[in-house]
């Protein structure tokens, strides 16, 4: 019989011995680690984080002045902290804390979020509401687990991290959706608007089709139409290069057995990873010798040259995966390798095809620097050449931003539709369970 | 009877194989070597060699031709003029020829002594050209009604020039010149300390801000897809879209983000985010952060969702905190993943040009090594300094890869 260790804990896994001991020393709780400083120190923070996005929201959406205040948010917080887990009422919670604060920002008396005098009352009526809760039907959640005294290391961590999960969804939520917010509505605006106030981005709807005059004219004057057409030949005829070339060179450092395939398969990466300066630089000089500058054959050319070493990267780990059992079968049935690689390997991967090709459109698409440097010819610009063309003094700024709108909602759309593909594309090869 | 031993060597069969391998790889290796090799051949010569850019054309003769007198009868005196140049200030042309068919109906009355008329065919010899050389040959002729009435003119027909040049990107003249330039004084030192800021709180940034994001979007709830999709938006959107977005956005004068900040206290006067020192690095920075999370994201997210969660179960059973759970076991297992995508990571941004281009342009204190490529060969006009910054950031490049590769060596995954 071997040792069992005697009942005592199994010296496992090389683990500290703080790991099998979570609420050892109860006795030596700090500070932090009781309910009725957990709760209003979180219910603070969290009245923080709400007071600040219900002002930036409420400026953005209806141009006025409002900003958060220390005071009102500490003793708003902090109260709702205490109340949340001394109470556990839900329901009287929320209406009471939601008409406080709607009472405290209409009279401006500690208010948690100053208005501006532009303010009317519907407009801090609606800051106080919406903050009001915001603060305390998230904060019942957080504290869900929390008591009034001494809390197990368990129970504070859980709510910290709560707490942490609703601050990380608002945040990221921000910083992702601002910049496209800003983008399109400044789209829709005119130069003295936005110089006027640059936080109302309120737009007139009685304008109607006005509103998109920017559109029409970046169309009409501009030649975007024809950009938007020139990008999109451009970036397919670029996906169907590379698969034309990614597919075979895939398949071979996949399957076929040679000598330097494992150096091969490495150095696709190490290619990947020259950065595109270094290369512009002797193609530039090349082009403007050979006449390929200004051409749209010389884009072409190019860009799956850019393109080719990621897609073959991502194929090859797909192919891999790939039971070749059946390609066998293939061969020994007499087809030959071309007609494996085309009858067989290309049906059963047509999912990771099409991540790579959205992953190659995408790249195409968005591609700025070399066609920044080799097109020069306006009738010949890709979108975002013809975005860089927009980017001075003279033009209006509504007008660059209605071309970024123009060349990010066709990639988006298609993204959207097929993110799941993306995804997988994205991570294949790379990551394994 | 030999004892039976196995075949030593490649069979015929393993021949073939291969033979088909490289057959295979053959277009991809073709094209990649014409487009990544040879460049950087090529910028490794003429990182050797004083070019400029207005040396990429080639320099040659370059002539004008006119009639000069306004004849308008016949038996008008009247002048054709060639003007000649050399198209390049310093370098010199050798054996210039100019060669023309003059239209009917001229009769040239005095021939230039370096020309000869043959028929209607004018030749001559120009002899050597120095840099910036100009001159002018005339040939005095007398008119005819036939040219009159064809309503031609002599510069119909083009007048084709040759000469022998010495192109500086073919010469076998060297120099180190674009060296000492870049590593000249104190300039190559602040591009390599704001070169190494940039990447690395850029990567570590971006990775951070990725682990958040995953950890956030690692259970299922309702709206995670749209969620994850609206995290991805920074990374697929086109970056010049969104970087003139964030100039607008942070603009002094009209930009929403400053007057966000001055109404809520937080500054009193606007700040120039993109063209004041301290702030423009931190700001390309923090946008190298953004716009490149989601990548991070995606594959902790992929690695996370593949961790066993009957090791979570197991941390529960012994009593593991939240916190315990996360760094006992959640960060040793996504560790190898987050090592390669520093790895990648800190090499792209080490790489990246576009962003800090299209932001600031370089100026107030974030030209980076790539940026400088940019402003040396092209704003300054001197392609031999900017490809030698090109040789500096391959040689960092190298060096990274040989981290890079020595790294994953050991790293199943990748």
């Amino acid at each position: 019989m071997p040792d069992l260790g005697g009942g005592r804990c199994p010296p496992a896994f090389g683990l500290p011995p703080e790991y099998f001991r979570p609420n050892e020393g109860a006795g030596r709780v700090s500070a932090l680690r009781y309910g009725y400083v957990t709760g209003p120190g979180i219910g603070v923070l969290w009245a923080f984080v709400i007071a600040t996005t219900v002002a930036v929201v409420m400026s953005f959406v209806t141009g006025d002045a409002y900003r958060p205040a220390l005071l009102g948010c500490l003793l708003l917080g902090g109260l709702a902290g205490l109340a949340v887990i001394a109470w556990r009422t839900p329901a009287a919670l929320i209406a009471l804390v939601t008409l406080i604060s709607l009472a405290l920002v209409l009279m401006q008396i500690v208010p948690p979020i100053v208005t501006g005098p532009t303010v009317g009352a519907g407009g801090a009526a609606a800051a106080g509401a919406a903050f009001g809760l915001c603060l305390i039907v998230p904060l019942l959640t957080i504290l869900k687990d929390t008591a009034l005294g001494a809390l197990t290391r368990h129970e504070f961590e859980e709510a910290v991290i709560r707490f942490l999960m609703g601050f990380g969804y608002i945040f990221f939520t921000a910083i992702v959706l601002i910049p496209f917010y800003v983008m399109v509505m400044t789209s829709l605006k005119n130069q003295s608007e936005l110089m006027a106030n640059p936080l109302d981005f309120s737009i007139d709807l009685d304008k109607g089709w006005d509103l998109f005059s920017s559109y029409t004219e970046l169309i009409l004057e501009f030649n975007f139409g024809s950009y938007l057409w020139t990008s999109f030949y451009v970036s397919v005829l670029t996906v169907l290069i590379t698969l034309l070339f990614a597919v075979p060179g895939a398949y071979a450092v996949a399957r076929l057995r040679f000598q330097g395939r494992a150096a091969f398969s490495r150095s696709i990466l190490l290619i990947y990873m020259v950065p595109m300066i270094v290369l512009a630089l002797p193609i530039y000089i090349a082009f403007s010798v050979t006449g390929l500058r200004n051409t749209i054959l010389g884009i072409v050319l190019i860009y799956p040259v850019t393109t080719i070493p990621v897609a073959l990267y991502m194929l090859q780990g797909y192919f891999r995966g790939l039971p070749s059992e059946i390609e066998e079968a293939g061969l020994m049935d007499g087809l030959n390798r071309l007609q494996v690689i085309w009858k067989i390997t290309l049906p059963l991967s047509l999912p990771a095809m099409a991540s790579v090709s959205l992953y190659v459109f995408m790249i195409a698409w968005n591609e700025f620097l070399l066609a920044f440097m080799l097109l020069d010819d306006p009738s010949k610009f890709t979108l975002t050449r013809g975005i860089a063309s927009l980017d001075s003094s003279e033009i209006p700024r509504q007008h660059l931003m209605a071309g970024s709108v123009i060349a990010t909602v066709p990639i988006m759309v298609i993204f959207l539709g097929l993110e799941r593909f993306m995804t997988k594309g994205l991570t294949a090869g790379s990551v394994k369970g | 009877m030999t004892a039976p031993a196995p075949p030593k060597g490649t069979g015929p069969l393993a021949r073939r194989e291969a033979r088909l391998a490289w057959g295979l790889l053959f277009p991809t290796i073709a094209a990649v070597s014409l487009v990544v090799v040879l460049p950087l051949l090529a910028i490794f010569w003429i990182s050797f060699k004083p070019v400029e850019l207005a040396d990429l054309r080639p320099p040659a003769p370059v002539v004008r031709e006119d009639l000069r007198g306004g004849p308008e009868v016949a038996g008008d005196e009247a002048t054709i003029r060639y003007r000649l140049r050399n198209s390049s200030p310093d370098v010199p042309i050798t054996g210039v020829t100019l060669t023309d068919t003059l239209p009917a109906g001229l009769e040239v009355v005095d021939l230039d002594e370096r020309c000869s008329l043959d028929g209607r065919a004018l030749f001559c010899d120009l002899g050597d050209w120095e840099g910036g050389f100009r001159d002018q040959v005339r040939l005095p002729v007398i008119v005819s009604a036939d040219f009159l009435d064809a309503g031609i003119g002599p510069a119909d027909s083009e007048p084709e020039m040759t000469g022998r040049a010495d192109n500086i990107l073919t010469n076998f003249e060297f120099t180190t010149e674009n060296f000492a330039r870049v590593f000249d004084g104190s300039e190559f030192w602040n591009v390599l300390w704001v070169t190494i800021f940039y990447t690395i709180f850029g990567t570590l940034g971006a990775l951070t801000l990725g682990l958040f994001a995953a950890m956030l979007l690692n259970h299922s709830f309702r709206g995670q897809g749209l969620l994850r999709g609206l995290f991805l938006f920074p990374y697929v959107a086109p970056i010049i879209a969104v970087a003139f977005t964030w100039i607008i956005l942070f603009d002094p004068f009209s930009g929403s983000a400053n007057a966000l900040l001055v109404q809520m206290g937080v500054t009193d006067t606007p700040i120039n985010f993109f063209g004041q020192r301290p702030y423009a690095l931190i700001m390309v920075t923090v946008f190298a952060m953004w716009s490149y999370f989601p990548l991070s994201f995606l594959f902790i997210l992929a690695r996370m969702q593949a961790i066993d969660t009957d090791m979570y179960e197991a941390a529960d059973m012994d009593g593991a905190s939240p916190f315990q759970k996360f760094w006992y076991l959640s960060i040793p297992q996504l560790m190898g993943i987050l090592a390669v995508l520093f790895l990648l990571r800190f090499i792209w941004t080490f790489n990246k040009f576009d962003d800090i281009f299209l932001l600031t342009g370089g100026n107030a204190g974030t030209r980076t090594l790539t940026v400088n490529v940019y402003e040396q060969a092209f704003a300054i006009s001197n392609i031999g300094a900017g490809a030698a910054v090109a040789v500096v950031i391959f040689c960092c490049l190298l060096l990274f890869s040989f981290l890079f590769f020595r790294y994953i060596n050991q790293e199943e995954g990748l």
